[in-house]
C-alpha cells in the first residue's frame, strides 16, 4: 500500500516537470528552477479548488485556457507583503546605505519583484524624508502584471494603517505616518509626491536580462521562492546590474554566504542581509 | 522500520512541553528533527538558542535552502513557513498564513510527507486550534509513523484532540512517553544501519 503512495508521489512529480515545461513552451514563464516544495504545494492546492484529479488534467487546462494561466500565475508568485515590513531593514539602508547615496547627484533604485509596492513606497518615504527623492529614478518590477497595476494605483486598504504605523515608527520614520496618505471610506491613497520618481515595470528575473544600471538593488522574499542555482543565476544578474560601489539588500533569509558571488560583495549589515558591490579594478 | 526524520508540531503551551522533550533526547540522538512552534511574528529567535544551550544536540533556526543534517533540531523562524524539499534541504517562504498560522504545522508535515514518505514521524503537541490535523493525516497515509501528546497531559488539549480524530495515530503519549519512544526508535535504526553498513563491507 505504501510503496503506492511513493508511486503516485514519483509520477506527480513527473507531471509537474512535465506541465511546467508546458508553460514554459506556451507562456514564456519559467517555473523550472523555482524551489519543488513551493510549486508542488501550490500546484497541489490548486488541484483540490478547481476539483481536478490529476497535475495532467490541470496541464491540460493550463495549456487550452490562457485565463486559466492567469490563475496559475497568481498561485505561483507570492504577493504577500507590507508596509516596512522588518522595519529594521529600514533602519539599516537609513543609516549605512544612504549617506552614500547622498553623496550622489543623481542615482537609481531598482525594486525587483515588488509585489503590489508596498515597499516601494515605503523606500520613496525614507529617501524623501532623507531630502533625497529628487535626486532619485526608482524602477520597480515584477513579473506578475496584476501586481503591478495594483502598485500603480497606490491605493491600499485601510485595515492594516496601525500594523504599518507601528512599522513605520519602528524604521526609524521622522515624522507621522499619516502625513504620507489621505484616508478614504474603506481605502488609503499614498500622497502623489511619492510617485514623481517612480516607473513601475515587468520584468521577469528569471527570463529577462539587466534592466538598468543602478546604486541600489532591493529584492526581498523573491530569492527564497527559487532553486540554488536559479538564486546564483539571479545573483550574477544583480552583480551585472550594479554600479562598482553599489549596494544590495535582500530578505532577513536570504543570504549571498553560499552562493557564487559571494567573494564579489562585501557585508554591510549582516543581520539585515546589506551588501556591496566590490570595486572591480580594471 | 528505520526513520530518517522526526516532524513535531506545537502551539500554546509548545515551549515546554517541546524543552521537555528536546532536553530528554541523549547527545547521540542521529534522528533529525524540523520543529513548528507557533509564535508571533515579530518575536526573535529565543527559543532556538535557549534550548541549544540546553540540549546536547544542536538546536539552531532553520535556514533557506539550509541540507538537513543528522543530530540537528531545526525550529521555523518567526513568520516564515517552512517546507522540506525532496532532496531533503529546507525552503522559507512567506506566503499566505494557513490555520491563521505562519509557520503552519500542515505546510512543514505535508511537505516533509512527499520528502520521507513512510520513513517520517509526525508528532503533535500542546495547541489551542486545529494545524497539524491534516498534515498527519497525509504522514499516516504515506505510512510514516503518528504520535500525538496525551491530551490529558497537553497545557492545551484542543489540538492534539483534533489531530488524533482526524488521523487516528498508532501511539498516544505523554512527553516522557514519547521521549521514551523516540530513543528506542533511534536506538532501532542505528542497529539496522550498523547491519546494513557491515553487510555492505562483506559484499
Ligand atoms: C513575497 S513577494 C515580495 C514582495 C516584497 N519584495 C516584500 O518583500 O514584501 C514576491 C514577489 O516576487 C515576484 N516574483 C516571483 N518570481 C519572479 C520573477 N521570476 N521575476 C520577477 N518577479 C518575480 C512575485 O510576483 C511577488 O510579487
Amino acid at each position: 500500500m505504501y510503496s503506492d503512495s511513493k508511486d503516485i508521489n514519483r509520477t506527480t512529480n513527473i507531471e509537474i516537470d512535465l506541465i511546467l515545461e508546458g508553460i514554459f513552451n506556451k507562456y514564456g514563464y519559467d517555473f523550472r528552477n523555482y524551489s519543488k516544495a513551493h510549486v508542488k504545494r501550490r500546484l497541489l492546492n490548486r488541484l483540490t479548488t478547481s476539483k481536478l484529479n490529476s497535475i495532467s488534467e490541470l496541464q491540460h487546462k493550463v495549456l487550452h485556457e490562457p485565463g486559466f494561466f492567469e490563475i496559475i500565475l497568481r498561485d505561483l508568485s507570492i504577493n504577500v507583503t507590507e508596509m516596512f515590513r522588518d522595519p529594521s531593514f529600514y533602519l539599516a539602508l537609513r543609516n549605512e546605505v544612504i549617506p552614500i547615496l547622498k553623496t550622489y547627484p543623481f542615482f537609481k533604485v531598482w525594486h525587483a519583484g515588488c509585489s503590489t509596492g508596498e515597499e516601494v513606497y515605503s523606500f520613496a518615504v525614507v529617501l524623501k524624508e532623507e531630502g533625497i527623492y529628487d535626486r532619485a529614478q526608482i524602477y520597480a518590477t515584477d513579473f506578475n502584471h496584476d501586481v503591478l497595476d495594483i502598485a500603480k494605483k497606490g491605493i491600499f486598504p485601510i485595515d492594516r494603517i496601525k500594523e504599518y504605523t507601528y512599522n513605520y515608527q519602528a524604521s526609524g520614520g521622522k515624522q507621522s505616518f499619516s502625513d504620507y496618505y489621505m484616508a478614504n471610506y474603506d481605502s488609503v491613497i499614498y500622497d502623489q509626491s511619492l510617485k514623481k520618481n517612480l516607473v513601475f515595470a515587468e520584468h521577469n528575473l528569471v527570463t529577462d536580462s539587466v534592466f538598468a544600471e543602478v546604486n541600489l538593488i532591493i529584492c526581498r522574499n523573491v530569492l527564497i521562492y527559487f532553486n540554488k542555482d536559479l538564486q546564483n543565476r539571479v545573483i550574477d544578474l544583480f552583480h551585472d546590474s550594479l554600479i562598482n560601489g553599489g549596494f544590495l539588500g535582500l530578505g532577513s533569509k536570504e543570504t549571498l554566504q553560499f552562493t557564487t558571488k559571494a567573494n564579489s560583495f562585501e557585508i554591510i549589515n549582516n543581520e539585515e542581509k546589506v551588501y556591496k558591490k566590490k570595486i572591480i579594478k580594471k | 522500520m528505520s526513520y530518517k526524520a522526526i516532524v513535531i508540531g506545537a502551539s500554546a503551551g509548545g515551549f515546554f512541553a517541546l524543552k521537555k522533550l528536546i532536553t530528554a533526547l541523549p547527545s547521540d540522538f542521529s534522528i533529525p528533527i524540523l520543529i513548528v512552534q507557533h509564535i508571533s511574528p515579530t518575536s526573535d529567535s529565543y527559543m532556538a538558542k535557549h534550548l541549544n544551550k540546553l540540549s546536547g544536540l544542536t538546536v539552531k533556526e532553520a535556514d533557506e535552502k539550509e541540507i538537513i543534517k543528522p543530530g540537528h533540531v531545526y525550529i521555523a523562524p518567526p513568520n516564515y513557513h517552512i517546507l522540506i524539499e525532496e532532496d531533503c534541504t529546507i525552503s522559507l517562504s512567506t506566503s499566505e498564513k494557513k490555520n491563521y498560522s505562519r509557520p503552519s504545522i500542515d505546510i512543514l508535515f505535508e511537505t516533509a510527507t512527499f520528502a520521507y514518505g513512510e520513513e517520517l514521524i509526525g508528532i503533535v503537541l500542546t495547541g489551542a486550534n486545529n494545524d497539524g490535523s491534516s498534515g498527519l493525516l497525509s504522514i499516516k497515509n504515506s505510512g510514516g509513523y503518528c504520535i500525538v501528546q496525551d491530551p490529558d497531559e497537553a497545557e492545551v488539549d484542543t489540538m492534539p484532540l483534533a489531530a488524533i480524530k482526524t488521523s487516528n495515530p498508532q501511539k498516544i503519549l505523554t512527553i516522557e512517553g514519547i521521549a521514551k519512544l523516540l530513543i528506542k526508535i533511534n536506538n532501532a535504526s542505528k542497529k539496522q544501519n550498523k547491519i546494513k553498513k557491515k553487510k555492505k563491507d562483506i559484499n
